[in-house]
């Protein structure tokens, strides 16, 4: 029987990953471990016990932090994966092209693209969870559901960035991207500290990102803490994000490497 | 795996040496670019077993050619026919039978050699099993069999050229698409990739190739089409092409600064043609000994004389006015 041909390309990404897959690993197990030592435990030592529970519903800093940090995480692997390796196939090393001359079209393209996405954020988001547990931070039930948000995030910023890199014809949107997107998602979307300390004016922004979104669900799942919109509404928006995403990057992948 | 169109099974003799098996059929096929009309109504065929070759300058549409055939481009009007199927509808049964050689080398870098051959097989869905020799067997075609375990992006050129003809013979294809094979390789690359598609000639294989250059063409093709902005201008095999359109040899003159312009005319008639370049005068003619007695006879005394005989950038120079390599 044929495998599908979304399949053929998660196996290409498989041989090219077994090159780096030692590196890789490790960044993902000392990660979380700095930043839950650091911002956890060294910073949170600052927070005291009372006014973690009055003001961030947790009964420590370390608490509130690691399940935003663990969504915050996979949205950086995912804006990785979705860049730079795209450019390079699409632009630099053509391999786009070369794959599209076999019986792979652009969907089996995508979707295995989308697909190996999705098994790297549930790696990485697993390994977070095995600290997270070490830290006691999360308890071993909630465990395997913080991977809902986790991989979802990753998916709705994949979905969205893999569509941008498709238009691009130069690095320089992409290090905008990281400069005026992805590192301001990340320190103000609720990770470090709630939004409600935000200015008013700068609140509605983060209610747009895909990270306070998954921020809110996680932390529910962690810590109990009530979530602002049901959670199938927080997850909704992060599968319709992905789902425009992903439709536009076949869109514009089409347009620039089948003229 | 999609069999082959079997003559044998699908036609009696006689229908089938009357249909002699086109592979390729394009009539009035053309591409356009919003208003920018890349090919502008190209008729041709590509048999079995033969090498066919698409000759012409920068931007003469040679490409986009190829990328229709390799359903790899949407066509814009006309008709194709690959294989038997239609590009636009059946393209993934299409390129399942394709060998494509694209103009860039469109290489994984940072792979090794051996698993750029290992992922692309992977993409026709060929067993690990049946990749294995396979491999093996492509790596010693391409004589890339001791760097096999070696990272692709320090390869030469030739060698780079070399491992993606390999990957696009992976398949084994029944029809091969070369871009521009050897552009930019030096002469002894250039000579060993043409050994190499000599013997997959050899073995059965049909190749279309691009190239600008005529040496090329005419070492490798069995017929060949000129394209010039985004027409056919000329079709036939490369021998026919300088028998009909130029005569056997050239007799290149050159003459002192200045002079030359006061003596073409009296070139007239010594020749079949002449074709007066800025730096020497071209005389077309069956018999360039003959010609060369005639001149001396007029008392004529240039500076340098070459004879060749006729090449494809003769009748390229002929019906374009121009030559090949911008
Ligand atoms: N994707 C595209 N968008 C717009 N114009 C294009 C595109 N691809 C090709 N063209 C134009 O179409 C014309 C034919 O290009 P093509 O690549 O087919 O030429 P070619 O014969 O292969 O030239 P070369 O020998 O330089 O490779 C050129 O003028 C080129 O600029
Ligand atoms: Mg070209």
């Amino acid at each position: 029987m044929a495998t599908p041909v979304a399949l053929r390309v998660v196996e290409a990404n498989f041989i090219s990953y077994r090159r780096v897959w030692k590196g890789s690993a490790v960044t993902s197990f000392v990660n979380p471990i700095l930043y839950l030592a650091a911002m956890g435990l060294g910073l949170g030592s600052l927070v005291d016990d009372t006014a973690a529970a009055t003001t961030l519903g947790a009964d420590s800093y370390l608490e509130f932090l690691a399940p935003g940090m663990l969504v915050a995480t996979t949205m950086i692997t995912a804006t990785f994966e979705s860049s730079w390796p795209m450019l390079a196939a699409i632009k630099w090393t053509k391999t786009y092209e070369a794959t599209l001359a076999t019986p792979v079209g652009v969907s089996g393209l995508i979707g295995g693209h989308f697909i190996w996405i999705a098994m790297r954020l549930l790696a990485v988001s697993t390994v977070f969870v095995v600290v997270m547990l070490a830290f006691g931070a999360a308890s071993a039930g909630d465990a395997i559901v913080l991977l809902i948000p986790a991989v979802l995030v990753g998916l709705a910023i994949a979905g969205p960035v893999s569509a941008f890199t498709a238009g691009r014809e130069s690095e320089q949107g992409i290090v905008l991207l990281f400069r005026f997107g992805i590192t301001p998602m990340f320190l103000f979307s609720g990770t470090f500290f709630p939004i409600s300390q935000l200015p008013d004016l700068i609140q509605p922004l983060a209610y747009l990102t895909p990270l306070w979104h998954g921020v809110e669900v996680a932390r529910r799942m962690a810590i109990g803490t009530a979530t602002t919109l049901p959670i199938w509404q927080h997850l909704g928006y992060l599968i319709v994000l992905f789902a425009v995403g992903a439709w536009l990057t076949g869109r514009y992948l089409a347009r620039r490497i089948l003229p | 795996m999609q069999p082959k169109f079997d003559r044998e099974r699908h036609c009696s003799p006689v229908v089938c040496s009357l249909v002699a098996a086109a592979l390729v059929t394009a009539k009035g096929l053309t591409k356009h670019f919003d208003d920018f009309v890349a090919v502008d109504g190209v008729d041709f065929e590509v048999r079995e077993g033969e090498v066919f070759g698409f000759l012409g300058p920068n931007g003469a549409g040679k490409s986009s050619t190829m990328r229709m055939i390799g359903s790899v481009s949407p066509v814009t009007a006309g008709t194709l026919r690959v294989l038997g199927f239609d590009p636009s509808t059946e393209g993934r049964l299409l390129r399942a039978r394709l060998g494509v050689v694209p103009q860039e080398d469109s290489l994984d870098l940072e792979l090794t050699v051996e698993e750029n051959l290992l992922i692309y097989g992977r993409y026709f869905d060929i067993s690990r099993k049946d990749l294995a020799p396979r491999i093996d067997e492509l790596l010693e075609f391409a004589q890339l069999t001791d760097r096999r375990k070696d990272r692709t992006e320090p390869l030469s050129g030739g060698m780079k050229r070399r491992l993606t003809i390999a990957r696009g013979l992976i398949n084994r294809p029944d029809l091969l698409l070369l871009d521009e094979p050897t552009t930019g390789l030096d002469p002894q690359a250039r000579h060993i990739l043409w050994d190499r598609l000599y013997r997959l000639k050899q073995d059965g294989v049909t190749q279309i190739l691009t190239t600008h250059y005529m040496d090329e063409a005419e070492q490798l093709c069995d017929r060949l089409v000129i394209m010039d902005r985004g027409k056919i201008v000329a079709e036939g095999s490369p021998s026919g092409l300088i028998a009909e359109h130029a005569p056997r040899e050239v007799l290149e003159l050159r003459f002192p600064v200045g002079v030359q312009d006061g003596v073409v005319e009296q070139l007239e008639g010594v020749a079949t043609r002449y074709e007066a370049l800025a730096d020497r005068v071209l005389l077309y003619t069956d018999d360039a000994d003959a010609s060369m007695r005639a001149i001396t006879e007029r008392g004529l005394a240039p500076e340098q004389t070459m004879i060749r005989r006729s090449t494809l950038e003769d009748v390229f120079l002929k019906l374009t006015g121009r030559t090949l390599v911008d």
